[in-house]
């Protein structure tokens, strides 16, 4: 049964492995589509894009997004994959490692005092579980019994630092007890045992009242970003070995011995979905840029004074400069 | 198909963190400037054409040569660096002195400040200046005041920090900020900006020696573009000292960083257009500044524009402005005139809207010649 509910998600999965990213280029991302599935549209998720996609994000606005074009909810302010969405209740990413730990507790909180039926997602990796906010925020969520789950994808490199150099103690897992937080270690590259931990952990959650620890064993395949070559440091021969314990490879193996999935149906998911893609990809390449004068605003919710002048000036500049400047990338008017 | 949707997605994305392969280069969005070579300095030796992440690393190698007592740290600095300032360096000084350490900014500038506080030098990596600020409270209550509140018994003067800094192209909010107006507002901190690879190597090697915590930050679009004949041998460029890179007479435009190669474009296309010749500073040393140089030459020019990537409230120019007009205000012709990016984050797809470029720092130049 989860295994056919778990099917009817891949198809979206897929759709990760080509979507337009920088930071890695192949993701261990179906470890969530185990995740996802447990979780209903209340709850908060904080960075994981694979989330929005299963959630029925639609593919076109991650592309929308990538590209900053004039439909990108974004505006095109931030790089390409910082996806927000508050109809999906998606927290949008920001760069900065480890800074939105102790936000997803104290958004955590909030669903405690409002007293919904609810908890908050967050996903982070086992690199950003050095920076000081991890500390911050784990001991916030358990001195204040926050209803927050944390994921943490230990995927044994942050860039190009190895686990081993990150800590010497029994990974994030082995946090947990400390902080006082109920912690499981599960093999990220299982679908299904992600899929049964984080259901116990979200019951257990919502249910008590107090955060959860996941860590999720996985292995980063793919090079930190494009611009990343990750043989650099370490083995080719190490990447193979992992290669074939991707989740992608396991639970392929594993619906195949029931009879759900076979090579062709592989060959056509993944056809059908390059197609998909390619199709958003060059629609959203074809939309122009936001009106320029979205640079300034969202800084605050009214554009104050000062910032006013300085757009007024560069409005009298690019009519003066227009041929120097890229405005017919841009939407003429809003 | 598949080699198409790649080159169109690195096109659409960052290239931040460099790669090896030169031609993936051709897919990066062209600079906002172009690059002024510096002039060979005046040392004795051979020289060397070097980009500013080869000169960096030169460097690197002198001090950890020249120093037993000395490391290098930071995220994933042992594999070479993102931007490959650190390559070898571990291979040939050991692991005991070239390092990664956990992902966590704080720890870096903290562990610095205690390696500094014994003897070593330190030179600590933040793999870019936007995300240094778990550091800020390291950096500005500790690293800057451990001599003024030991009344000189305990200092941190052999702690060096770089981060690469600037914008870059495509790098958006958090791969693109100038913090060193936030540091220019910290006493007991230096500061320096390379312009290119020979400021970049000497700079670097002046921070190291400097009895006094320093940062330095290094414009990342400068590491492989800034290509300088660079000394092999150790030297350094002094720290608060400005440097005229063009002589003027009409207008003094002052930057740091890659706005000095933005400025020297703009002095070639006011001469060209205006008839009328620019004084080109490049500020190098923010914290302390040579407020000296500067206002010699707005005594001379009477007209100061400021230029700098950072948002112009509370930006170092307002700073630079502020004394110019108490020290020269008899002198002046004209108000001096800031041009910077604007009072918003950085932002990804209009940073061409953002940026002081030269067409804007042109504008500039006209109008206060018509003031």
């Amino acid at each position: 049964m989860i295994a056919k509910k778990l099917l009817q998600g891949i198809s979206r999965f897929r759709c990760v492995l080509w979507q337009v990213k920088q930071y890695t280029t192949i993701t261990n991302e179906p470890q969530f589509l185990g995740i996802n599935n447990v979780f209903t549209n209340n709850i908060q998720f904080i960075n994981q894009e694979s989330v929005l996609l299963h959630r029925g994000y639609p593919l076109l606005k991650f592309m929308n997004q990538c590209y900053g074009n004039c439909d990108d909810e974004g505006k095109g302010k931030q790089m390409p994959i910082h996806y927000g969405s508050k109809e999906f209740n998606f927290m949008t990413i920001s760069s900065p490692l480890g800074t939105q730990l102790p936000q997803a507790a104290g958004a955590a909180y909030a669903f405690k005092l409002d007293k919904r039926n609810a908890c908050v997602v967050c996903y982070f990796g086992e690199g950003a579980a050095s920076e000081g906010d991890a500390h911050a925020a784990f001991n916030f969520a358990a001195t204040l019994s926050c209803p927050i789950i944390f994921i943490c994808r230990n995927n044994g490199y942050a860039i190009s630092t190895p686990v081993f150099e990150q800590f010497k103690g029994d990974g994030i897992a082995a946090k947990g007890p400390a902080y006082g937080i109920n912690t499981i270690r599960v093999d990220g590259n299982d679908v299904l045992a992600v899929y049964y931990a984080t259901k116990n952990a979200r019951d257990f959650c919502i249910k008590q009242q107090k955060p959860v620890l996941i860590e999720a064993m996985t292995y980063r395949i793919g090079h930190h970003s494009t611009s990343d070559d990750s043989t650099a440091y370490r083995s080719s021969d190490e990447i193979a070995q992992w290669n074939i314990q991707t989740p992608l490879a396991k639970f392929r193996f594993y619906l195949e011995s029931l009879g759900l999935w076979c090579q062709e149906k592989e060959q056509e998911l993944i056809n059908s979905t390059k197609e998909e893609i390619l199709h958003f990809f060059k629609e959203a390449e074809k939309k122009s840029k936001p009106y320029w004068k979205e640079l300034f605003t969202d800084v605050y919710k009214e554009i104050p004074d000062h910032i006013r002048k300085q757009m007024n000036l560069m409005e009298k500049h690019l009519e003066e400069f227009k041929e120097y400047y890229p405005l017919n990338s841009f939407v003429h008017k809003k | 198909m598949l080699s198409k949707l790649r080159t169109r997605l690195r096109s659409a994305g960052k290239k931040l963190l460099l790669s090896r392969n030169s031609n993936q280069r051709k897919h990066v969005r062209s600079a906002h400037f172009t690059y002024f070579p510096s002039e060979r300095p005046n040392t004795i030796g051979e020289t060397q054409k070097l980009n500013m992440y080869q000169a960096i690393n030169h460097a690197l190698t002198l001090a950890l040569e020249n120093d037993p007592r000395s490391v290098i740290f930071g995220e994933d600095v042992a594999f070479g660096g993102v931007f490959r300032c650190t390559m070898d360096l571990k291979k040939r000084f050991g692991a005991n002195r070239v390092f990664n350490t956990p992902l966590c900014e704080q720890g870096i500038a903290g562990f610095g400040i205690g390696l500094a506080n014994v003897g070593i030098s330190a030179i600590a990596e933040i793999q870019f200046a936007d995300y240094i600020f778990p550091a800020f409270d390291q950096l500005v209550n500790e690293a800057a005041k451990v001599r003024y509140r030991s009344g000189g018994t305990f200092d941190c003067g052999k702690l060096t920090v770089r981060a690469p800094c600037g914008a870059v192209g495509h790098g958006g909010l958090y791969h693109s900020q100038s913090p060193e107006a936030y540091f220019a507002h910290t006493p007991g901190l230096k500061i320096v900006v390379p312009r290119g690879a020979m400021h970049a190597k000497g700079l670097l090697l002046s921070c190291i020696d400097e009895p006094d915590p320093c940062i330095i930050f290094e414009p990342k679009i400068l590491y492989r573009t800034a290509v300088d004949e660079v000394p092999l041998a150790h030297y350094k460029i002094e720290i608060g000292k400005a440097e005229v890179v063009r002589k003027g007479n009409t207008v003094t435009l002052v930057g740091w960083g890659t706005q000095v190669h933005v400025l020297l474009e703009v002095a070639d296309l006011v001469q060209e257009k205006l008839n009328v010749s620019c004084e080109v500073i490049d500020l190098i040393s923010i914290l302390p500044w040579d407020a000296e140089l500067v206002c010699k030459s707005a005594r001379k020019t009477g007209r100061v524009i400021i230029a700098h990537e950072a948002p112009m409230t509370n930006g170092f120019g307002a700073e630079i402005a502020a004394t110019v007009q108490a020290e020269c205000f008899l002198y002046l012709e004209a108000p001096v005139q800031r041009v910077t990016g604007w009072d918003c984050p950085f932002p990804h797809i209009f940073e061409q809207f953002y940026l002081p470029d030269k067409w804007r720092c042109f504008a500039a130049v006209r109008d206060i010649l018509k003031y």
